[in-house]
């Protein structure tokens, strides 16, 4: 009976591996070689890692990146929460809200780097020109601060209706009768919303916050267009940092730093995932 | 109630203030774009959206995204329909590594991937052609799809199949009448995502993509070219983009509500 589960994956199995598995055996292929455009790989071993890791730009790259990354969690998932909490929960309302929600999603990453250019851009958007009503001078070209703020901000914009839209869907699948038992025991809003909302989200939000995780991770495009990586390289990530290695055919460098990039995502997804489904065991009820 | 519609209205002008910027800057001539910040267009001009709808290249990239977007939509149902069943329905050995092996291939950085895919389709034939890029989608789309199809399945009791095969059902025919339409919203539900992932996805699509199959977002970063960047153009085509994208979320909207009230995901 066992074996029909197998059968069953077959095509998924056939999809990955042409689509996954293939091409990640031979990123690690080649990032156990010496490759330079055209010349014969060379094999190397490890070196490339140890040239990864030693090197500064990577380690600009790395950081920028947790960095991004921390805060995007941190402002995301509370405020797609507490959106979802928000929205009205029947009628054509929440089918409006609901589309309004998918819309910013359905945008290619890269027309979100141009709306966030048409946008900010000194002397075509409105940001700096309202910036500057308060007197801060804006400048996302040249500021090291004002480009990761902007993508920062373009991010939360960009993605924040993703967790709101995975917590709605948690909320409408909590059963009404929770929320009467907690009425029923005289529970503050806040303890509602802690002992029964909160365990009852944890499914859904375990998938937004590693579906948030990685895929800001991966954030390529945006600063791609916004910035181009710069100025200097303040908004440089990891993905940026990958592909331009991997465009000048270092592929014996570009295959290493991705390993090392897929091996800190899986780490910390893995470490994530455990740790929750350990830890609210006792809450759930 | 009243406090919370008003934040709600307030999250939605300023998620909507960016995106009417482009509209109206898609309707701007370039000398208003350039000359001053003007809230509403002096002068409203289709020429954008005129070179757009009247050259060739726009319009068989937008053809070309649409078709790979639906072909892999389709590959991406069709294979993880029956492995979401599997991983709900049976604890095989190694099915839960499996299931969270199935995620960590869509945390590799898709830019990782552009050389190996390259040489791969070119060995399938299949480089610079609509199914190359949708096959390289299944690597971002099959995952989620079985994340989130396993979470309605399992949301539907065991004792429902049971009952069916008690009965008389063959397999086949279960599914097909029975579990197909219960997990209908999911389906709904995941179809959307794996649409709005494949449409916006960017390195992959640029990487398989040279002039037969070129999609939208590749043309778009064309507009950004050496003279000078032509903001009205990419305003109008960025817009566009979006409108197949609405068009769907507006007709399973209703199926989004119900899939969202029904299952966990």
């Amino acid at each position: 009976m066992k074996n029909r589960a197998w059968f069953f994956l077959i095509p998924t199995l056939f999809l990955v591996s042409i689509s996954a598995f293939i091409p990640l055996m031979t990123v690690i292929n080649y990032s156990i070689h010496y490759i330079f455009a055209g010349s014969m790989p060379t094999f190397v071993g490890l070196e490339n890692y140890a040239e990864v890791l030693a090197d500064p730009a990577f380690r600009g790259a790395l950081g920028r990146q947790l960095v991004l990354s921390t805060l995007i969690l941190a402002v995301e998932i509370p405020l797609g929460i507490a959106i979802a909490l928000a929205l009205p929960r029947k009628g054509w309302q929440m089918a409006l809200c609901l589309v309004l929600l998918g819309i910013p999603l359905l945008i290619p990453f890269n027309v979100v780097g141009i709306i966030w250019r048409l946008f900010t851009q000194s002397d075509i958007g409105p940001l700096p020109e309202l910036l500057a009503m308060f007197g801060y001078n804006f400048n996302v070209a040249l500021d090291a601060f004002d480009a990761p703020a902007t993508i920062f901000l373009l991010d939360v914009w960009h993605w924040t209706p993703l967790a709101a839209l995975l917590s709605f869907a948690g909320l409408q699948a909590i059963p009404d009768a929770y929320y009467q038992a907690a009425e029923i025991d005289g529970a503050s809003a806040w303890k509602t919303f802690r002992y029964v909302t909160l365990p009852k989200l944890k499914p859904v939000l375990i998938l937004a916050v590693l579906l948030r995780f990685m895929d800001s991770f991966k954030i390529y495009a945006e600063p791609l267009l916004l910035t181009g990586g710069g100025p200097g390289s303040s908004t440089t990530f990891l993905s940026l940092h990958v592909a331009r290695k991997a465009q000048s055919y270092d592929l014996g460098y570009a295959g290493a730093v991705s390993i090392i990039y897929l091996f800190i995502v899986i780490v910390f997804c893995y470490l994530f995932f455990q740790i929750i489904t350990h830890l609210g065991k006792g809450e759930e009820g | 109630m009243r406090k919370r519609s008003i934040a709600l209205i307030v999250y939605f002008v300023l998620l909507f203030i960016p995106i009417y910027w482009m509209v109206i800057t898609s309707l701007k001539t370039d000398n208003e774009i350039l000359k001053e910040l003007t809230f509403f267009p002096k002068e409203i001009t289709f020429k954008h959206y005129m070179e757009i709808f009247t050259s060739e290249v726009w319009r068989n990239s937008f053809i070309n995204s649409l078709t790979y977007v639906f072909l892999n939509v389709i590959m991406t149902l069709v294979a993880a329909i029956p492995g979401a069943y599997a991983f709900s329905r049976w604890n095989f050995r190694g099915s839960h590594h499996l299931f969270f092996w199935l995620l960590t291939n869509r945390m590799a950085p898709a830019a990782v991937f552009m050389i190996p895919f390259t040489e791969l389709y070119y060995i399938l034939h299949i480089y610079d052609t609509v199914w190359a890029v949708a096959l390289a989608h299944c690597l971002i789309n099959i995952p989620l799809a079985i994340w989130i199809l396993e979470g309605f399945m399992s949301g539907i009791p065991r004792e429902i199949d049971e009952t069916a095969f008690i009965d008389g059902y063959s397999f086949p025919r279960f599914f097909r009448k029975i579990f197909l339409p219960l997990i209908g919203p999911g389906i709904g539900v995941t179809a959307f995502f794996c649409f709005t992932f494949s449409w916006v996805e960017l390195i992959l699509a640029q990487a398989l993509t040279v002039t037969n199959a070129k999609p939208v977002v590749v043309t778009l970063t064309v507009g950004i070219g050496a003279e000078g960047v032509k903001w009205g153009l990419l305003a109008a085509a960025g817009f566009l983009t979006i409108i197949p994208g609405a068009v769907v979320v507006y007709f399973v909207r209703n199926y989004m509500a119900k899939g969202f009230a029904l299952g966990r995901v």
